[in-house]
Protein backbone atom coordinates (compact mmCIF):
# COMPACT_ATOMS: atom_id res chain seq x y z
CA UNK A 1 0.00 0.00 0.00
CA UNK A 2 1.29 3.44 -0.94
CA UNK A 3 0.51 5.61 2.09
CA UNK A 4 1.22 9.34 2.08
CA UNK A 5 0.98 11.23 5.37
CA UNK A 6 0.70 15.00 5.16
CA UNK A 7 2.68 16.68 7.93
CA UNK A 8 2.67 20.35 8.84
CA UNK A 9 5.24 22.07 10.97
CA UNK A 10 3.55 24.47 13.37
CA UNK A 11 4.77 26.83 16.09
CA UNK A 12 4.91 25.16 19.48
CA UNK A 13 1.60 25.74 21.23
CA UNK A 14 3.47 26.64 24.41
CA UNK A 15 5.26 29.52 22.70
CA UNK A 16 3.74 32.97 22.33
CA UNK A 17 2.39 32.99 18.80
CA UNK A 18 1.78 36.20 16.92
CA UNK A 19 1.18 37.66 13.47
CA UNK A 20 3.71 39.82 11.66
CA UNK A 21 2.67 43.47 11.52
CA UNK A 22 3.69 44.01 7.88
CA UNK A 23 1.79 41.20 6.13
CA UNK A 24 -0.38 39.65 8.90
CA UNK A 25 1.27 36.28 8.41
CA UNK A 26 2.12 33.92 11.21
CA UNK A 27 5.54 34.78 12.63
CA UNK A 28 7.20 31.38 12.23
CA UNK A 29 10.79 32.57 12.56
CA UNK A 30 10.65 33.61 16.20
CA UNK A 31 9.25 30.38 17.64
CA UNK A 32 10.24 26.74 17.78
CA UNK A 33 8.63 24.57 15.15
CA UNK A 34 7.14 21.18 16.00
CA UNK A 35 5.13 18.57 14.12
CA UNK A 36 1.46 19.47 14.32
CA UNK A 37 0.17 17.30 17.14
CA UNK A 38 -2.59 15.51 15.26
CA UNK A 39 -0.20 14.78 12.40
CA UNK A 40 1.77 12.55 14.78
CA UNK A 41 -1.37 10.43 15.10
CA UNK A 42 -1.64 10.42 11.30
CA UNK A 43 1.97 9.21 10.99
CA UNK A 44 1.36 6.53 13.61
CA UNK A 45 -1.76 5.30 11.81
CA UNK A 46 0.13 5.21 8.50
CA UNK A 47 2.94 3.19 10.08
CA UNK A 48 0.50 0.74 11.67
CA UNK A 49 -1.37 0.21 8.41
CA UNK A 50 1.90 -0.34 6.52
CA UNK A 51 3.05 -2.78 9.20
CA UNK A 52 -0.23 -4.70 9.00
CA UNK A 53 -0.75 -4.67 5.25
CA UNK A 54 2.67 -4.03 3.78
CA UNK A 55 3.64 -0.96 1.82
CA UNK A 56 5.50 2.28 2.21
CA UNK A 57 4.87 5.46 4.16
CA UNK A 58 5.84 8.74 2.52
CA UNK A 59 5.81 12.02 4.44
CA UNK A 60 4.58 15.02 2.47
CA UNK A 61 5.37 18.45 3.90
CA UNK A 62 4.87 21.92 2.50
CA UNK A 63 6.78 24.62 4.31
CA UNK A 64 9.98 26.61 4.66
CA UNK A 65 13.50 25.15 5.10
CA UNK A 66 12.94 24.82 8.80
CA UNK A 67 10.16 22.25 8.21
CA UNK A 68 12.89 19.71 7.42
CA UNK A 69 13.22 19.26 11.22
CA UNK A 70 9.69 17.90 11.30
CA UNK A 71 10.37 15.71 8.27
CA UNK A 72 13.36 14.16 10.08
CA UNK A 73 11.28 13.48 13.14
CA UNK A 74 8.58 11.80 11.04
CA UNK A 75 11.23 9.67 9.34
CA UNK A 76 12.73 8.76 12.70
CA UNK A 77 9.31 7.49 13.81
CA UNK A 78 9.59 5.00 10.96
CA UNK A 79 8.34 6.55 7.72
CA UNK A 80 10.28 5.40 4.65
CA UNK A 81 10.83 8.61 2.72
CA UNK A 82 9.67 12.17 2.34
CA UNK A 83 8.74 14.83 -0.15
CA UNK A 84 9.30 18.45 0.82
CA UNK A 85 7.44 21.05 -1.21
CA UNK A 86 9.66 24.06 -0.66
CA UNK A 87 9.25 27.32 -2.53
CA UNK A 88 9.28 30.95 -1.39
CA UNK A 89 6.32 31.49 -3.69
CA UNK A 90 4.16 29.47 -1.30
CA UNK A 91 4.57 31.93 1.58
CA UNK A 92 1.18 33.16 2.73
CA UNK A 93 -0.74 30.45 0.87
CA UNK A 94 -4.32 29.99 2.12
CA UNK A 95 -6.14 26.68 2.49
CA UNK A 96 -7.37 26.63 -1.11
CA UNK A 97 -3.85 27.14 -2.46
CA UNK A 98 -2.30 24.71 0.00
CA UNK A 99 -4.73 22.00 -1.04
CA UNK A 100 -4.06 22.71 -4.73
CA UNK A 101 -0.29 22.47 -4.25
CA UNK A 102 -0.49 19.29 -2.17
CA UNK A 103 -2.93 17.72 -4.65
CA UNK A 104 -0.45 18.46 -7.45
CA UNK A 105 2.31 16.66 -5.55
CA UNK A 106 0.01 13.74 -4.71
CA UNK A 107 -0.75 13.46 -8.40
CA UNK A 108 2.98 12.92 -8.91
CA UNK A 109 3.65 10.53 -6.02
CA UNK A 110 0.46 8.55 -6.49
CA UNK A 111 -1.25 7.07 -3.38
CA UNK A 112 -3.61 4.43 -2.08
CA UNK A 113 -4.23 6.33 1.11
CA UNK A 114 -3.56 9.93 2.11
CA UNK A 115 -3.66 10.49 5.88
CA UNK A 116 -3.83 13.87 7.66
CA UNK A 117 -4.38 15.11 11.19
CA UNK A 118 -7.93 16.49 11.43
CA UNK A 119 -6.68 20.04 12.00
CA UNK A 120 -3.53 22.01 12.72
CA UNK A 121 -2.89 23.71 16.03
CA UNK A 122 -2.08 27.03 14.34
CA UNK A 123 -4.77 27.70 11.72
CA UNK A 124 -7.27 25.18 13.15
CA UNK A 125 -9.44 25.25 10.01
CA UNK A 126 -9.98 21.51 9.70
CA UNK A 127 -10.70 21.74 5.96
CA UNK A 128 -7.65 20.28 4.26
CA UNK A 129 -8.73 16.61 4.09
CA UNK A 130 -12.07 17.66 2.60
CA UNK A 131 -10.37 19.96 0.07
CA UNK A 132 -7.85 17.29 -0.96
CA UNK A 133 -10.57 14.66 -1.44
CA UNK A 134 -12.52 17.12 -3.56
CA UNK A 135 -9.51 18.00 -5.69
CA UNK A 136 -8.31 14.41 -6.07
CA UNK A 137 -11.80 13.05 -6.76
CA UNK A 138 -11.49 10.27 -4.19
CA UNK A 139 -13.58 9.36 -1.11
CA UNK A 140 -13.24 11.54 1.98
CA UNK A 141 -13.27 9.50 5.18
CA UNK A 142 -12.43 12.13 7.76
CA UNK A 143 -12.46 12.64 11.54
CA UNK A 144 -11.60 8.97 11.98
CA UNK A 145 -11.25 7.51 15.46
CA UNK A 146 -10.73 4.01 14.03
CA UNK A 147 -9.52 2.80 10.62
CA UNK A 148 -9.67 -0.70 9.15
CA UNK A 149 -8.46 -1.75 5.72
CA UNK A 150 -9.53 -5.02 4.11
CA UNK A 151 -8.19 -5.35 0.59
CA UNK A 152 -9.44 -2.19 -1.10
CA UNK A 153 -12.29 -1.75 1.39
CA UNK A 154 -11.97 0.94 4.03
CA UNK A 155 -14.08 1.06 7.21
CA UNK A 156 -13.79 3.88 9.70
CA UNK A 157 -15.48 5.33 12.74
CA UNK A 158 -16.17 8.98 12.03
CA UNK A 159 -16.45 11.08 15.16
CA UNK A 160 -19.70 13.05 15.42
CA UNK A 161 -21.32 15.29 18.02
CA UNK A 162 -23.55 12.42 19.13
CA UNK A 163 -20.99 9.61 19.08
CA UNK A 164 -19.72 8.20 15.82
CA UNK A 165 -20.80 7.00 12.39
CA UNK A 166 -19.61 3.76 10.87
CA UNK A 167 -18.48 4.71 7.37
CA UNK A 168 -17.38 2.65 4.39
CA UNK A 169 -15.52 3.53 1.20
CA UNK A 170 -12.94 2.03 -1.07
CA UNK A 171 -9.32 2.92 -1.81
CA UNK A 172 -7.80 5.18 -2.93
CA UNK A 173 -9.05 7.63 -0.32
CA UNK A 174 -8.20 10.57 1.93
CA UNK A 175 -8.41 10.03 5.70
CA UNK A 176 -8.15 12.50 8.56
CA UNK A 177 -7.66 11.29 12.11
CA UNK A 178 -8.58 12.49 15.60
CA UNK A 179 -6.41 11.85 18.63
CA UNK A 180 -8.56 9.01 19.95
CA UNK A 181 -7.29 6.79 17.13
CA UNK A 182 -3.95 5.68 18.59
CA UNK A 183 -0.97 6.59 20.75
CA UNK A 184 1.91 7.87 18.59
CA UNK A 185 5.26 6.15 19.16
CA UNK A 186 8.42 7.96 20.19
CA UNK A 187 11.35 7.74 17.78
CA UNK A 188 13.87 5.12 18.93
CA UNK A 189 17.62 5.78 18.87
CA UNK A 190 17.86 3.33 15.99
CA UNK A 191 15.06 5.17 14.22
CA UNK A 192 16.80 8.51 14.67
CA UNK A 193 20.02 7.14 13.20
CA UNK A 194 18.23 5.45 10.30
CA UNK A 195 16.30 8.63 9.48
CA UNK A 196 19.51 10.41 8.53
CA UNK A 197 19.91 8.12 5.53
CA UNK A 198 16.31 8.13 4.33
CA UNK A 199 15.59 9.92 1.06
CA UNK A 200 13.99 13.37 1.10
CA UNK A 201 12.97 14.74 -2.27
CA UNK A 202 12.71 18.52 -2.43
CA UNK A 203 10.27 19.93 -4.98
CA UNK A 204 9.78 23.48 -6.14
CA UNK A 205 6.44 24.77 -7.41
CA UNK A 206 7.71 24.26 -10.96
CA UNK A 207 8.72 20.67 -10.14
CA UNK A 208 5.21 20.02 -8.81
CA UNK A 209 3.63 21.65 -11.84
CA UNK A 210 1.98 24.49 -9.91
CA UNK A 211 1.70 27.92 -11.52
CA UNK A 212 3.47 30.35 -9.13
CA UNK A 213 0.99 33.07 -10.09
CA UNK A 214 -1.80 31.07 -8.46
CA UNK A 215 -0.27 30.66 -5.02
CA UNK A 216 1.08 32.83 -2.23
CA UNK A 217 -0.17 35.80 -0.29
CA UNK A 218 -0.92 38.03 -3.29
CA UNK A 219 -3.22 35.45 -4.92
CA UNK A 220 -4.91 34.22 -1.73
CA UNK A 221 -8.73 34.13 -1.76
CA UNK A 222 -8.89 35.46 1.78
CA UNK A 223 -7.07 38.29 3.52
CA UNK A 224 -6.54 39.62 7.00
CA UNK A 225 -7.95 43.15 7.31
CA UNK A 226 -6.59 43.83 10.79
CA UNK A 227 -5.60 42.08 13.99
CA UNK A 228 -5.02 42.96 17.62
CA UNK A 229 -4.15 41.29 20.86
CA UNK A 230 -7.25 40.42 22.83
CA UNK A 231 -7.49 42.84 25.74
CA UNK A 232 -6.79 40.99 28.99
CA UNK A 233 -9.87 39.91 30.90
CA UNK A 234 -10.74 42.05 33.88
CA UNK A 235 -9.51 40.43 37.05
CA UNK A 236 -12.32 38.44 38.58
CA UNK A 237 -13.33 37.75 42.14
CA UNK A 238 -11.45 34.86 43.69
CA UNK A 239 -12.61 33.47 47.02
CA UNK A 240 -11.12 30.78 49.21
CA UNK A 241 -13.53 28.07 50.25
CA UNK A 242 -14.22 28.43 53.96
CA UNK A 243 -17.05 25.93 53.88
CA UNK A 244 -19.27 28.32 51.92
CA UNK A 245 -17.49 28.35 48.51
CA UNK A 246 -20.37 26.60 46.73
CA UNK A 247 -22.92 28.99 48.21
CA UNK A 248 -20.82 32.01 47.20
CA UNK A 249 -20.51 30.63 43.68
CA UNK A 250 -24.30 30.25 43.55
CA UNK A 251 -24.67 33.86 44.69
CA UNK A 252 -22.47 34.98 41.82
CA UNK A 253 -24.54 32.94 39.34
CA UNK A 254 -27.74 34.46 40.73
CA UNK A 255 -26.31 37.97 40.54
CA UNK A 256 -25.38 37.32 36.88
CA UNK A 257 -28.93 35.96 36.27
CA UNK A 258 -27.78 32.48 35.34
CA UNK A 259 -30.09 31.05 37.99
CA UNK B 1 -31.82 41.70 -2.96
CA UNK B 2 -29.22 38.96 -3.17
CA UNK B 3 -29.83 35.72 -1.39
CA UNK B 4 -27.62 34.49 1.45
CA UNK B 5 -27.52 30.72 1.68
CA UNK B 6 -27.60 29.28 5.20
CA UNK B 7 -27.03 25.57 5.64
CA UNK B 8 -29.53 24.50 8.29
CA UNK B 9 -28.28 22.32 11.14
CA UNK B 10 -31.06 20.13 12.38
CA UNK B 11 -31.78 16.94 14.21
CA UNK B 12 -34.82 15.49 12.45
CA UNK B 13 -37.40 18.29 12.43
CA UNK B 14 -35.71 20.23 15.21
CA UNK B 15 -33.71 23.22 14.00
CA UNK B 16 -30.58 23.83 16.02
CA UNK B 17 -30.03 27.15 17.71
CA UNK B 18 -26.97 27.99 15.61
CA UNK B 19 -29.18 28.09 12.51
CA UNK B 20 -31.35 30.84 14.03
CA UNK B 21 -28.12 32.69 14.81
CA UNK B 22 -26.85 32.27 11.23
CA UNK B 23 -30.16 33.46 9.77
CA UNK B 24 -29.96 36.53 12.03
CA UNK B 25 -26.41 37.27 10.87
CA UNK B 26 -27.30 36.61 7.23
CA UNK B 27 -29.93 39.36 7.20
CA UNK B 28 -27.15 41.99 7.23
CA UNK B 29 -26.04 40.91 3.78
CA UNK B 30 -29.21 39.98 1.90
CA UNK B 31 -32.27 37.77 2.01
CA UNK B 32 -31.62 34.51 3.87
CA UNK B 33 -32.47 31.23 2.18
CA UNK B 34 -32.13 28.12 4.30
CA UNK B 35 -30.74 24.94 2.75
CA UNK B 36 -32.14 21.76 4.29
CA UNK B 37 -30.46 18.42 3.69
CA UNK B 38 -32.53 15.36 4.61
CA UNK B 39 -36.05 14.82 5.90
CA UNK B 40 -38.04 17.02 8.27
CA UNK B 41 -38.10 20.37 6.45
CA UNK B 42 -41.90 20.56 6.82
CA UNK B 43 -41.55 20.41 10.58
CA UNK B 44 -38.56 22.74 10.76
CA UNK B 45 -40.04 25.35 8.41
CA UNK B 46 -41.84 27.36 11.09
CA UNK B 47 -38.63 28.04 12.99
CA UNK B 48 -36.75 29.01 9.80
CA UNK B 49 -39.60 31.39 8.94
CA UNK B 50 -39.47 32.96 12.41
CA UNK B 51 -35.81 33.91 11.93
CA UNK B 52 -36.09 35.32 8.44
CA UNK B 53 -35.67 32.56 5.85
CA UNK B 54 -37.52 33.67 2.71
CA UNK B 55 -36.97 30.28 1.08
CA UNK B 56 -36.04 26.79 2.17
CA UNK B 57 -34.22 24.71 -0.44
CA UNK B 58 -34.74 21.06 0.36
CA UNK B 59 -32.64 18.07 -0.71
CA UNK B 60 -34.48 15.10 0.71
CA UNK B 61 -33.57 11.45 0.30
CA UNK B 62 -31.22 8.90 1.79
CA UNK B 63 -28.54 9.55 -0.84
CA UNK B 64 -28.06 13.02 0.67
CA UNK B 65 -27.82 11.88 4.29
CA UNK B 66 -26.00 8.55 3.95
CA UNK B 67 -22.92 10.18 2.41
CA UNK B 68 -20.18 12.13 4.13
CA UNK B 69 -19.79 15.88 3.44
CA UNK B 70 -19.68 15.55 -0.37
CA UNK B 71 -23.50 15.47 -0.92
CA UNK B 72 -24.09 18.68 1.07
CA UNK B 73 -21.22 20.36 -0.79
CA UNK B 74 -22.73 19.38 -4.15
CA UNK B 75 -26.17 20.69 -3.17
CA UNK B 76 -24.69 24.00 -2.03
CA UNK B 77 -22.50 24.30 -5.13
CA UNK B 78 -25.54 23.82 -7.38
CA UNK B 79 -27.47 26.45 -5.42
CA UNK B 80 -24.52 28.87 -5.55
CA UNK B 81 -24.44 28.50 -9.34
CA UNK B 82 -28.20 29.03 -9.58
CA UNK B 83 -28.70 31.89 -7.10
CA UNK B 84 -25.36 33.79 -7.11
CA UNK B 85 -25.66 34.42 -3.38
CA UNK B 86 -24.01 37.26 -1.48
CA UNK B 87 -22.54 34.65 0.87
CA UNK B 88 -22.88 31.10 2.15
CA UNK B 89 -23.01 30.64 5.93
CA UNK B 90 -22.54 27.35 7.75
CA UNK B 91 -22.06 26.32 11.37
CA UNK B 92 -18.41 25.87 12.33
CA UNK B 93 -18.84 22.28 13.46
CA UNK B 94 -16.38 19.61 12.32
CA UNK B 95 -18.69 18.64 9.48
CA UNK B 96 -19.81 22.18 8.69
CA UNK B 97 -16.20 23.25 8.16
CA UNK B 98 -15.52 20.27 5.91
CA UNK B 99 -18.56 21.11 3.79
CA UNK B 100 -17.31 24.70 3.59
CA UNK B 101 -13.90 23.45 2.44
CA UNK B 102 -15.26 21.27 -0.35
CA UNK B 103 -17.63 24.00 -1.45
CA UNK B 104 -14.72 26.45 -1.64
CA UNK B 105 -12.82 24.13 -3.99
CA UNK B 106 -15.93 23.60 -6.14
CA UNK B 107 -16.74 27.30 -6.46
CA UNK B 108 -13.23 28.77 -6.23
CA UNK B 109 -14.45 31.07 -3.47
CA UNK B 110 -12.47 31.95 -0.39
CA UNK B 111 -13.45 30.31 2.88
CA UNK B 112 -13.19 31.53 6.47
CA UNK B 113 -13.81 29.19 9.37
CA UNK B 114 -14.55 29.66 13.07
CA UNK B 115 -15.86 33.20 12.71
CA UNK B 116 -17.01 34.62 16.04
CA UNK B 117 -18.80 37.56 14.47
CA UNK B 118 -19.79 38.96 11.07
CA UNK B 119 -20.23 42.58 10.03
CA UNK B 120 -20.95 44.38 6.79
CA UNK B 121 -18.16 46.70 5.65
CA UNK B 122 -17.45 48.31 2.26
CA UNK B 123 -20.16 46.25 0.64
CA UNK B 124 -18.53 43.04 1.81
CA UNK B 125 -18.41 40.78 4.82
CA UNK B 126 -15.80 41.08 7.53
CA UNK B 127 -15.43 38.07 9.78
CA UNK B 128 -13.99 38.22 13.26
CA UNK B 129 -11.89 35.28 14.43
CA UNK B 130 -10.13 34.52 17.66
CA UNK B 131 -6.82 32.73 17.08
CA UNK B 132 -3.84 31.23 18.92
CA UNK B 133 -5.84 30.11 21.90
CA UNK B 134 -7.85 33.32 21.96
CA UNK B 135 -4.78 35.54 22.32
CA UNK B 136 -5.36 37.49 19.09
CA UNK B 137 -8.50 38.81 17.44
CA UNK B 138 -8.41 38.96 13.64
CA UNK B 139 -10.70 40.62 11.12
CA UNK B 140 -10.64 38.83 7.75
CA UNK B 141 -12.48 38.99 4.49
CA UNK B 142 -12.88 36.91 1.38
CA UNK B 143 -11.67 38.61 -1.78
CA UNK B 144 -12.44 35.90 -4.34
CA UNK B 145 -15.98 34.75 -5.07
CA UNK B 146 -19.03 34.65 -2.82
CA UNK B 147 -17.69 34.40 0.73
CA UNK B 148 -18.09 31.03 2.43
CA UNK B 149 -18.03 31.48 6.18
CA UNK B 150 -18.32 28.87 8.92
CA UNK B 151 -19.53 30.62 12.07
CA UNK B 152 -19.15 29.28 15.59
CA UNK B 153 -22.33 28.60 17.54
CA UNK B 154 -23.15 31.29 20.13
CA UNK B 155 -21.50 34.02 18.04
CA UNK B 156 -24.69 36.09 17.80
CA UNK B 157 -28.01 36.42 19.58
CA UNK B 158 -30.82 35.04 17.40
CA UNK B 159 -33.49 37.69 16.75
CA UNK B 160 -36.82 36.88 15.09
CA UNK B 161 -37.78 38.58 11.81
CA UNK B 162 -40.65 36.65 10.25
CA UNK B 163 -40.45 35.66 6.59
CA UNK B 164 -42.23 33.23 4.27
CA UNK B 165 -39.88 30.21 4.37
CA UNK B 166 -41.31 28.88 1.13
CA UNK B 167 -40.22 25.36 0.49
CA UNK B 168 -38.55 24.72 -2.84
CA UNK B 169 -36.91 21.46 -3.95
CA UNK B 170 -33.16 21.93 -4.40
CA UNK B 171 -33.42 19.80 -7.54
CA UNK B 172 -29.90 18.43 -7.36
CA UNK B 173 -28.78 15.09 -8.84
CA UNK B 174 -25.79 13.79 -6.93
CA UNK B 175 -22.72 12.64 -8.83
CA UNK B 176 -21.48 9.06 -8.36
CA UNK B 177 -18.41 10.49 -6.61
CA UNK B 178 -20.62 12.01 -3.90
CA UNK B 179 -22.14 8.58 -3.27
CA UNK B 180 -18.78 6.83 -2.92
CA UNK B 181 -18.74 7.07 0.88
CA UNK B 182 -21.60 5.47 2.85
CA UNK B 183 -22.62 5.76 6.46
CA UNK B 184 -23.71 2.26 7.44
CA UNK B 185 -24.63 2.94 11.06
CA UNK B 186 -24.96 5.89 13.43
CA UNK B 187 -23.83 5.11 16.95
CA UNK B 188 -25.27 7.46 19.55
CA UNK B 189 -23.44 7.77 22.86
CA UNK B 190 -25.83 7.69 25.81
CA UNK B 191 -25.61 11.11 27.37
CA UNK B 192 -29.13 11.84 28.53
CA UNK B 193 -31.04 14.92 27.46
CA UNK B 194 -28.29 17.46 27.82
CA UNK B 195 -27.83 20.21 25.24
CA UNK B 196 -25.16 19.78 22.61
CA UNK B 197 -21.73 20.89 23.76
CA UNK B 198 -21.01 23.53 21.10
CA UNK B 199 -24.57 24.91 21.19
CA UNK B 200 -25.11 25.05 24.94
CA UNK B 201 -25.55 28.38 26.73
CA UNK B 202 -23.85 26.89 29.79
CA UNK B 203 -21.03 24.34 29.82
CA UNK B 204 -19.66 22.59 32.92
CA UNK B 205 -16.30 20.90 32.33
CA UNK B 206 -14.28 18.60 34.52
CA UNK B 207 -10.56 17.95 34.43
CA UNK B 208 -7.78 16.05 36.12
CA UNK B 209 -8.96 17.15 39.55
CA UNK B 210 -12.14 15.11 39.13
CA UNK B 211 -9.97 12.05 39.72
CA UNK B 212 -11.88 9.24 38.00
CA UNK B 213 -14.78 8.36 35.72
CA UNK B 214 -17.28 7.79 38.54
CA UNK B 215 -16.67 11.25 39.96
CA UNK B 216 -17.85 12.77 36.67
CA UNK B 217 -21.34 12.15 38.07
CA UNK B 218 -20.67 15.25 40.22
CA UNK B 219 -20.00 17.30 37.10
CA UNK B 220 -23.08 15.91 35.37
CA UNK B 221 -25.26 16.66 38.38
CA UNK B 222 -24.09 20.27 38.49
CA UNK B 223 -24.60 20.54 34.71
CA UNK B 224 -28.12 19.16 34.99
CA UNK B 225 -29.01 21.62 37.75
CA UNK B 226 -28.08 24.42 35.32
CA UNK B 227 -29.44 22.83 32.13
CA UNK B 228 -25.86 22.77 30.89
CA UNK B 229 -23.77 20.57 28.63
CA UNK B 230 -20.86 18.61 30.06
CA UNK B 231 -17.33 19.00 28.77
CA UNK B 232 -13.99 17.54 29.79
CA UNK B 233 -10.36 18.53 29.58
CA UNK B 234 -7.93 16.48 27.55
CA UNK B 235 -6.44 15.04 30.75
CA UNK B 236 -9.86 13.62 31.59
CA UNK B 237 -10.65 12.24 28.12
CA UNK B 238 -7.14 10.80 27.68
CA UNK B 239 -7.56 9.02 31.00
CA UNK B 240 -10.81 7.54 29.71
CA UNK B 241 -12.95 9.23 32.39
CA UNK B 242 -15.25 10.87 29.86
CA UNK B 243 -15.89 10.21 26.13
CA UNK B 244 -13.55 11.87 23.72
CA UNK B 245 -16.20 13.76 21.77
CA UNK B 246 -16.80 15.95 24.84
CA UNK B 247 -13.22 17.18 24.98
CA UNK B 248 -12.94 20.97 25.09
CA UNK B 249 -9.64 22.32 23.82
CA UNK B 250 -7.25 22.75 20.98
CA UNK B 251 -7.60 19.21 19.65
CA UNK B 252 -11.25 18.93 20.66
CA UNK B 253 -14.31 21.19 20.64
CA UNK B 254 -14.23 24.94 20.81
CA UNK B 255 -17.08 26.35 22.85
CA UNK B 256 -18.25 29.90 23.38
CA UNK B 257 -21.10 29.70 25.88
CA UNK B 258 -22.62 32.45 28.04
CA UNK B 259 -21.21 30.68 31.08
CA UNK B 260 -18.32 28.23 31.32
CA UNK B 261 -17.56 26.43 34.58
CA UNK B 262 -14.12 24.85 34.75
CA UNK B 263 -13.91 22.34 37.58
CA UNK B 264 -10.60 20.74 38.52
CA UNK B 265 -8.98 22.08 35.33
CA UNK B 266 -5.60 23.79 35.58
CA UNK B 267 -6.03 25.76 32.35
CA UNK B 268 -3.15 24.76 30.08
CA UNK B 269 -3.06 26.65 26.77
CA UNK B 270 -4.54 23.57 25.02
CA UNK B 271 -7.67 23.87 27.14
CA UNK B 272 -7.88 27.65 26.99
CA UNK B 273 -7.88 27.49 23.21
CA UNK B 274 -11.23 25.74 23.42
CA UNK B 275 -13.05 28.01 25.86
CA UNK B 276 -11.38 31.40 26.08
CA UNK B 277 -14.13 33.19 24.16
CA UNK B 278 -16.77 32.16 26.72
CA UNK B 279 -18.64 35.23 27.98
CA UNK B 280 -18.47 34.48 31.71
CA UNK B 281 -16.02 32.02 33.25
CA UNK B 282 -16.26 30.40 36.68
CA UNK B 283 -13.50 28.27 38.15
CA UNK B 284 -13.31 25.75 40.97
CA UNK B 285 -9.79 24.51 41.68
CA UNK B 286 -7.83 23.66 44.79
CA UNK B 287 -4.60 25.16 43.43
CA UNK B 288 -4.64 28.96 43.78
CA UNK B 289 -1.75 29.14 41.28
CA UNK B 290 -3.66 27.34 38.48
CA UNK B 291 -3.48 29.49 35.32
CA UNK B 292 -7.22 29.03 34.74
CA UNK B 293 -7.84 31.59 37.52
CA UNK B 294 -6.41 34.27 35.18
CA UNK B 295 -9.55 33.84 33.08
CA UNK B 296 -12.02 33.60 35.94
CA UNK B 297 -14.78 36.14 36.45
CA UNK B 298 -15.46 34.23 39.63
CA UNK B 299 -13.20 31.61 41.16
CA UNK B 300 -13.34 29.40 44.20
CA UNK B 301 -10.08 28.07 45.59
CA UNK B 302 -11.13 24.87 47.26
CA UNK B 303 -11.79 21.16 47.13
CA UNK B 304 -14.21 20.47 44.29
CA UNK B 305 -15.69 17.55 46.24
CA UNK B 306 -16.88 20.07 48.84
CA UNK B 307 -17.64 23.03 46.60
CA UNK B 308 -19.44 21.35 43.68
CA UNK B 309 -22.08 19.43 45.70
CA UNK B 310 -22.82 22.57 47.71
CA UNK B 311 -23.10 24.64 44.53
CA UNK B 312 -25.37 22.03 42.92
CA UNK B 313 -27.63 21.95 45.96
CA UNK B 314 -27.77 25.73 46.12
CA UNK B 315 -28.59 26.01 42.40
CA UNK B 316 -31.35 23.43 42.79
CA UNK B 317 -32.74 25.24 45.84
CA UNK B 318 -32.74 28.63 44.14
CA UNK B 319 -34.21 27.24 40.91
CA UNK B 320 -37.02 25.54 42.86
CA UNK B 321 -38.10 28.84 44.42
Amino acid sequence: MNIVVCVKQVPDTWAERTLRPDDSRLDRASVDGVINELDEYAIEEGLRLAEAHGGEVTILTMGPDKASESIRKALSMGADKAVHLLDDGLAGADALQTSAALAAVLGRTGFDLVILGAESTDARMGVLAAMLAERLGVPQVSLASKVEVDGTQLSIHRQTDYGYDKVQASLPAVISVVEKINEPRYPSFKGIMAAKKKPVETLSLADAGVDPAEVGLAAAATEVVSFAKRPPRQAGTIVKDEGDGGAKAAEFLAAQKFI
Amino acid sequence: MAEVLVLAEHSGETVKKVTSELLTLARQFGEPSAVWIGAGAGGGRERLAEFGAAKVYVAEGSEFTDGVVAPAAEVLAALVARTSPAAVLLAATGEGKEIAGRLAVKTGSGVITDATGLTAADGGIVAEQSIFGGAIVVASRVRTGAPIVAVRPNSAAAEPAPAAAEIEPAGVELSDAAKAVRITERVVAERGERPELTEAAIVVSGGRGVGNADNFALIEKLADSLGAAVGASRAATDAGWYPHQFQVGQTGKTVSPQLYLAVGISGAIQHRAGMQTSKTIMVVNKDPEAPIFELADFGVVGDLFQVVPQLTEEVQRRSAN
